[in-house]
């Protein structure tokens, strides 16, 4: 692995951390709250099921994962 | 001091303290085995260097436009709060092991001593080992001291705070002269999870150009919302785990840390 990419994998560990699923829904349900808001409608209800959604799913797919390797 | 600025001083001081808490038992660790002077000057390293990052990355924040400030504030927190809010759940409910200072400075302490005899003079050891520690676990507060404080244009009053939790870490570890393990490191990092995950929503939602009904105040009833939904999903995890079948539980706390699917 060069330097270079030993530095993006940093950066990727870093902010993603390790579980991309989460980071990419948080990215896809602020761009659904800006789609909507762009059409001129309320759109502040997107983010909260959202985020509760993903935290259940990454705490779902961790303890499975868990319960696997036990 | 504003509602929102108070809520910033807070998760900072909390996110700061319990990072340098860990900090903390790696210096103390090094310093005590290897060479004091040698583990304080790369602790000083460190913070110089944390300090020019957030020195440099502010200003440029800043002068971002505020839409789009706050829409990449709010993402970076949101994915930030999600990752601190998981963890402390699994931990809560034993599927992943607890931070246990007094077993990493055991290991440090080790891992020092086998690194070789010690030089009259600067130890390389002693440095490397106390700068990596502080910088890694400083980089994340620095970065919520750049997101928070850029946000809000309030990048002192964060770093004050950061500042200010330091200085009580410091003072506790010197008082001790141990590393800090009763301090509830699960616990404030659930409070750190929740008030960056809140924040994150927040801000990222005006960010994307929606509108909280009631504005600021909005956030009166997030941040308990959120609790409430952390604390409910542990509350679920430790209830699902305790009621698994004998055979599908680790049998020790040791092994609950090995089963666990993500790195402290």
């Amino acid at each position: 692995m060069t330097r270079v990419e030993a530095f993006l994998a940093g950066v990727w560990e870093f902010v993603v951390g390790d579980d991309w699923r989460t980071a990419l829904g948080v990215v896809l349900a602020l761009a659904l709250t800006a789609l909507i808001a762009s059409a001129a409608i309320a759109a502040w209800w997107v983010m909260p099921p959202a985020v509760i959604g993903l935290l259940a799913l990454s705490i779902r797919r961790a303890a499975r994962d868990s319960s696997r390797r036990g | 001091m504003s509602g929102a600025e108070l809520g910033l001083a807070v998760s900072v001081f909390l996110a700061c303290a319990v990072e340098a808490v860990e900090a903390l038992t790696i210096v103390l660790a090094v310093g005590t085995t290897r060479s004091w002077s040698s583990a304080m000057s790369g602790v000083g390293a460190a913070t110089v260097t944390l300090a020019a990052i957030v020195a440099v990355l502010g200003p440029a924040l800043t002068a971002l436009p505020i839409d789009l400030l706050r829409v990449l504030v709010g993402c970076l927190l949101l994915v930030f709060g999600l990752q601190w809010l998981r963890k402390a759940i699994l931990r809560s409910a034993g599927l992943k092991a607890k931070h246990d200072e007094l077993e990493t400075f055991r290991e440090e302490t080790e891992a020092a001593k086998a690194a070789g005899a010690r030089r009259p003079g600067f130890d390389g050891y002693a440095f490397t080992i106390s700068f990596k520690g502080v910088l890694l676990e400083g980089l994340e507060v620095a970065f919520i001291v750049l997101t928070f404080g850029a946000n809000q244009h309030r990048i002192p009053l964060a770093a004050a705070a950061a500042g200010l939790a330091v200085l009580v870490v410091v003072a506790a570890g010197a008082t001790a002269r141990a590393p800090l393990a009763k301090v509830p490191e699960n616990t404030m990092k659930f409070a750190v999870g929740v008030m960056l995950s809140s924040f994150g929503m927040f801000w990222g939602t005006e960010g994307a150009g929606a509108s909280w009904p009631g504005g600021d105040a909005a956030l009166l009833a997030i941040i308990p919302g959120v609790l409430l939904t952390a604390v409910a999903m542990a509350w679920t995890v430790r209830r699902a785990v305790n009621q698994a079948p004998i055979a599908d539980l680790p049998a020790t706390p040791a092994e609950a840390g090995d089963q666990a699917t993500v790195s402290a």
